[in-house]
């Protein structure tokens, strides 16, 4: 297998309406009309919130910026439906929290920056690489990547 | 207090990687259980089983399939699954049948026969399930344990050190149970020499997968009296609360947290809840606690839950840990049965495994390994979807 972003293949959310695929990505979520509530993935039928009981939802872009609540790596190849290059290249992950929305969301980080590179508390941003490759397209997801102090 | 029941036997069949089917197991802790007990299977009227969800349509009626195993014998049977709490909540209903005044004894029971590896979610191109999502974007059990220990180390100042001894202490008190499936002391050297699976936890953090069974039984008090078995352990609480919104710290297999943006809502920690229910349950405070039996997925968890036991302040057990105070003699020793590190997870039969333990120790039965005028004890685990448990067993 090639590796990703080696070829003219098209890309592709690797789910659908979960990110913006512009130059600045935003996740996309939704936010509770009646008592403020944000929802990452989407909610849209019914609100967690036990005192709401709103079913009225609007679709927003969050934050994509945020500060890592903490950290860590992936060292072995997940099991499906994770799809792996080859040879696994181990990839970290970071818990990132979003101050607006109070929640945290996870994601891998970029390539390239280790464990050793991040620290609880660092200021991250969302960008977007591929996760992995098809027959038709080239599969993008979100990802941390740190900002420059 | 009114809401007490017996334990009048416990069973256990030894953990491992046996490959047989978890019915054996069930049935072999079964069978342990009622003889511990001296309670003729014949007069068990309630059989509630944890559900196993990788043995086919057997494990998720497994109630009934260790029933029929044992023999027909007209008793009600249940089954209940909660993940790792699956155990918990089939005591949990045990309880309710006996409290209700329905049936004197019931055994309860849970066995597993896992797979090889990371768990793994269903199959297809599933969006709308948060588990398939997560391993999709290559987040595994690990990563999430290693999430929480990662915080230790850069808010507390936990070290690789600390998370290594947890699995030191653990294993040395796992050598002397005959029924733990690792049974080597492991040094600090050992911890340092395995794998990196989840920076910073290592293959020796990170609890394995294991095939086993656990059985109570447990009765009214007037059913124990009767049998002379008055004084035999009782559990005083069962908790199975789930989070309260909003829940600020990310759990399997969730992507993101709640939010805790809306007026009036609070973030709140999920572990730290289900004991406090179980103290008020038994009416009792962690000063009181002999020993717990507390869900170390990693050695770094192991920390978290002293924690939320409030068995010390936040951010201060690896404190309790490097004083000894959490070893076999020390001041509030905790998995003196050797602990995930030394078990693995058989997830139906674990929940039921730490009640046993306690059981054990409670009765003065546990051998090498036995704390000292043991007279409480409690238990916590937690799995998927907001499922944990907490129980409180005193004599």
């Amino acid at each position: 297998m090639s590796g990703p972003g080696s070829n003219d293949k098209p890309l592709a959310p690797a789910i659908d309406g979960w990110h913006t695929m512009s130059a600045k990505p935003c996740l996309i979520g939704t936010q509770c009309d009646q008592c403020g509530s944000y929802f990452f993935p989407k909610q849209t039928h019914y609100c967690k919130n036990p005192e709401c009981e709103s079913t009225d939802f609007t679709e927003v872009e969050l934050s994509r910026t945020g500060h890592i609540w903490s950290y860590t790596n992936a060292g072995y190849k997940p099991p499906a439906p994770f799809v792996a290059a080859d040879p696994f290249e181990p990839f970290a992950i970071a818990a990132v929290q979003l101050e607006k929305e109070q929640m945290v969301v996870l994601g891998q980080v970029v390539q390239g920056v280790s464990v050793e590179d991040l620290k609880v508390g660092m200021p991250v941003e969302l960008v977007l690489e591929p996760l992995h490759e098809t027959d038709e397209d080239i599969k993008m997801t979100w990802k941390w990547k740190p900002t420059p102090l | 207090m009114s809401n007490e029941i017996a334990i009048l036997g416990a069973g256990m069949h030894p953990w491992g990687k046996w490959g047989h089917n978890f019915v054996q197991y069930g049935v072999a802790a079964a069978r342990e259980a009622l003889a511990d007990a001296g309670v003729p299977w014949q007069d068990v009227k309630f059989v509630s089983g944890g559900a196993t969800m990788r043995c086919g349509y057997p494990g998720y009626v497994a109630g009934a399939t260790i029933a029929q195993a044992l023999g027909w014998q007209g008793a009600e049977v249940n089954t209940s699954y909660a993940a790792c709490a699956s155990g918990s909540q089939a005591l949990a209903a045990a309880r309710n049948k006996i409290l209700a005044g329905e049936c004197d004894v019931a055994l309860v029971v849970g066995a597993d026969t896992t797979p090889k590896g990371f768990l793994a979610p269903a199959g297809g191109y599933r969006p709308e399930d948060p588990d398939w999502v997560r391993f999709y974007l290559g987040i595994t059990n690990p990563t999430y344990f290693a999430l929480y220990a990662r915080r230790r180390m850069d808010v507390y100042g936990d070290t690789l050190e600390d998370f290594a001894a947890v699995k030191v202490k653990n294993s040395l008190v796992g050598s002397k149970n005959p029924r733990a499936r690792y049974r080597k002391c492991f040094t600090a050297e050992d911890v340092a020499a395995s794998a990196m699976v989840a920076d910073p936890l290592r293959l020796m953090d990170i609890c394995a997968t294991s095939d086993g069974g656990a059985a109570l039984i447990v009765s009214s008090l007037e059913y124990a009296r009767k049998l002379g078995k008055g004084d035999a352990p009782r559990i005083s609480a069962i908790s199975t609360v789930t989070p309260t919104y909003a829940s600020s710290v990310v759990e399997m297999p969730d992507i993101a947290t709640d939010s805790a943006a809306a007026d009036g809502v609070e973030a709140q920690a999920y572990r730290a809840s289900l004991p406090v229910k179980a103290y008020e349950e038994a009416g009792i405070g962690p000063e009181d606690i002999s020993l717990a039996e507390v869900y170390d997925l990693s050695t770094a968890l192991e920390l978290d839950w002293i924690e939320d036991l409030q068995l010390a302040p936040r951010g201060e057990a690896a404190a309790l840990l490097r004083a000894g105070d959490t070893a076999l003699g020390g001041k509030i020793p905790v998995n003196v049965s050797g602990g995930l590190a030394c078990f693995g997870e058989a997830v139906p039969a674990q929940a039921l495994a730490q009640v046993c333990e306690l059981t054990w120790q409670l009765r003065g039965q546990a051998g090498d390994r036995q704390v000292e005028g043991a007279k409480v004890g409690i238990t916590a685990n937690q799995g998927l979807f907001g499922h944990g448990s907490s129980v409180i067993v005193t004599r």
